[in-house]
């Protein structure tokens, strides 16, 4: 009955209990703890709003307009679902992998922002008050900057303030949205919003708050152009972090930009009447290409699939430009999917730096040999990512693909193929090195890393798996 | 640290509990007036952030040590966070004061009140630890200095 409070508040309550304690050990636990806990509240919920629709939870007893609301329908339980499933399903995983690289008198810290992280996700996603999730955007933004900090390398503190800057600019468009809807309306309720905006939608405030909203997200969910913060960012942050915020960060704020677009501002009618869907359109499919030819060029394994999820988020926004039945489907399942299949990547990538000690694509010759499961589910993922039938990745593009035919657009199912083959380019040289170069004498000592990595990271193959065979859960 | 400006260390000796008893003024009267856990966390830190910039940092530490400080800063947060577990399990929504009194005006009023201390608990002791991890910076950097010479 409570359980849409308890799903911000025990990430919350663990976090602080972390950083209280500062036990290495400890903190992991209360972790493993926390975000399994958040995971099955997750899923209590998306079965409650499947069997009796929409939750909602007025926090302090506050109603309504007044209070904050706490709003769960299918949507943001499918959000939560996902925040909270690749956030557990990386902390088993966590422990080796941060001992190896962050100070013991360290992790705990390490471990209390992931949990805030995980926590400012979460609340983004089930709050139904516009100013909320100004506060919990700013509360994951500011945990993942540390988080991202603490990377092994150094250039983990410049790509922290990059995106430290990055983020605070859109941070602060969001909220100069927000404050221009709140001053239109005297309403910060998302749904409340939505009954009162259509009324003045054409005023020039509210244009202007829209277009303050779009900029400040699409920073937060890197659309090509306002993607620079991204690649570093991945690329530096420990294996951990990266998988957790690909898998995480900018998936919610896909579901934040579907929210204001479809939800407070007056459905499909109003997108299609401004000039949003033709910009989208435009830099998707520009997304979708540059930052798949830029990955294709890179030596750092990381930075690649840091621009590939650029691509990717391309795919998604490209769903979402057509406004349609089948390409929300289509955006809202590439989502879900490139959710699982990027944090798995990071997670086996993770895996090959902590026996390796290197990214870089040139050092991994041959080491399809000596660490065969780890490398086995990159080819599973990566077939995944350029869309191979039987796996989440087709599933998804199949529906953009269905989209673009209903709107007559032929050239851009040829487009959508045509990205997936640069796609199989980047991936293909991975593979290729992998398998069929010599292993160096480096590589040649490697053993397969301990099963407690292993197995989160087939969890999610697996998931891409099942998913891109029984699409039940995720159409 | 000054070492030679006299006047100013009487002032600052005599400033430290006008501004301490004023930050817990803030404190107390947030609910009827302007101010509460925030304004008055940052004027209780700036008290000790004072005392510290001219007595120098390690005398600030010593006052409010760095350990304790680490602990204060998710203890606010488990303040606030209980009160709000405390509601859940007398049976009202999260952070809903009512059930904390015998009446519920009475249960709002006590529950803002234990509200805005972890707020202050927190906000004064990061503000601390943010000073003694910049300034604190530059004084062991001195002090290493000073041995080298």
């Amino acid at each position: 009955m409570h359980l849409p409070a308890l799903q911000v508040v025990i990430p919350l309550i663990a976090a602080a209990l972390c950083a209280l304690f500062r036990h290495y050990f400890l903190a992991w636990f209360i972790t493993i703890l926390a975000s399994w806990l958040s995971f099955a509240i997750a899923i209590l919920l998306l079965l409650q709003v499947m069997s009796r629709g929409v939750i909602s939870y007025e926090l302090g007893g506050w109603v309504a307009p007044i209070g904050i609301e706490y709003r769960i329908d299918l949507l943001n339980a499918f959000v939560l679902l996902i925040v909270s499933g690749v956030g557990a399903v990386i902390v088993p995983y966590a422990q080796k992998s941060i001992s190896q690289s962050i100070e013991k008198s360290q992790q705990s810290w390490f471990y209390s922002m992931y949990l805030m992280a995980l926590t400012g996700l979460l609340g983004v996603s089930i709050t139904g008050d516009a100013f909320n999730i100004f506060v919990f955007l700013e509360i994951s933004s500011l945990a993942s900057y540390v988080m991202i900090a603490m990377g092994p390398d150094r250039r983990g503190l410049t790509a922290a303030y990059q995106y430290l800057i990055m983020g605070t600019v859109g941070a602060t468009f969001i909220v100069i949205g927000i404050g221009l809807l709140w001053a239109m309306t005297g309403t910060l309720n998302l749904y409340d919003l939505a009954q009162k905006i259509p009324l003045i939608e054409n005023s020039r405030p509210v244009l202007a708050a829209l277009a303050f909203l779009t900029v400040g997200i699409s920073l937060k969910l890197a659309l090509f152009p306002l993607h620079l913060w991204l690649p570093n960012a991945y690329a530096y942050s420990p294996g951990v972090a990266s998988a957790f915020l690909a898998g995480t960060a900018t998936k919610v704020a896909i579901y934040l930009l579907l929210r204001f677009f479809f939800t407070v501002f007056g459905g499909v009618e109003f997108f299609q009447s401004t000039p949003l869907p033709e910009i989208l359109f435009v830099l998707s499919l520009l997304a979708m290409f540059a930052a798949s030819i830029v990955a294709v060029f890179q030596s750092n394994i990381k930075r690649m699939l840091a621009y590939s999820s650029v691509a990717q988020i391309g795919f998604i926004t490209l769903g979402i430009s057509y406004a349609t039945e089948i390409g929300l489907t289509g955006a809202i399942a590439h989502m879900f999917n490139h959710a699982i299949m990027k944090a798995g990547l990071f997670l086996l990538i993770g895996a090959v730096m902590f026996r390796l000690g290197s990214v870089k694509i040139e050092d991994m010759a041959g080491i399809g040999r000596k660490m065969p499961f780890t490398m086995a589910g990159f080819v599973i993922l990566g077939l995944s990512l350029l869309g191979a039938p039987g796996t989440v990745g087709f599933i998804s593009k199949w529906y953009l693909a269905l989209a673009a035919l209903q709107e007559g657009q032929w050239w851009a199912v040829a487009l959508i193929v045509a990205a997936s083959l640069v796609t199989m380019l980047y991936i293909g040289r991975v593979v290729e090195v992998a398998y069929f170069r010599e292993p160096t004498v480096k590589v040649d000592q490697l053993r397969e890393v301990p099963s407690s990595m292993l197995l989160p990271s087939f969890l999610l193959v697996g998931a891409a798996v099942y998913f891109g065979l029984d699409t039940s859960l995720s159409v | 640290m000054m070492r030679d400006t006299i006047i100013l260390r009487v002032v600052v000796k005599l400033l430290l509990p006008v501004i301490l008893i004023f930050a817990l003024y803030v404190q107390f009267h947030g609910d009827y007036g302007p101010g509460g856990g925030f304004q008055a966390g940052v004027a209780a830190a700036a008290a000790v952030i004072l005392y510290g910039l001219v007595f120098g940092v390690s005398a600030a530490r010593k006052v409010v040590p760095q350990g304790i400080l680490l602990a204060l800063i998710p203890l606010g947060v488990l303040i606030f966070a209980g009160t709000g577990i405390l509601s859940l399990l007398l049976g009202a929504n999260y952070l809903d004061y009512s059930p904390l009194g015998s009446y519920p005006k009475a249960g709002q009023h006590l529950g803002i009140l234990i509200v805005e201390v972890g707020v202050f608990v927190t906000v004064s002791s990061t503000m601390l630890a943010i000073f003694y991890a910049f300034g604190g910076r530059a004084e062991d950097a001195l002090v290493s200095e000073e041995e080298n010479e």
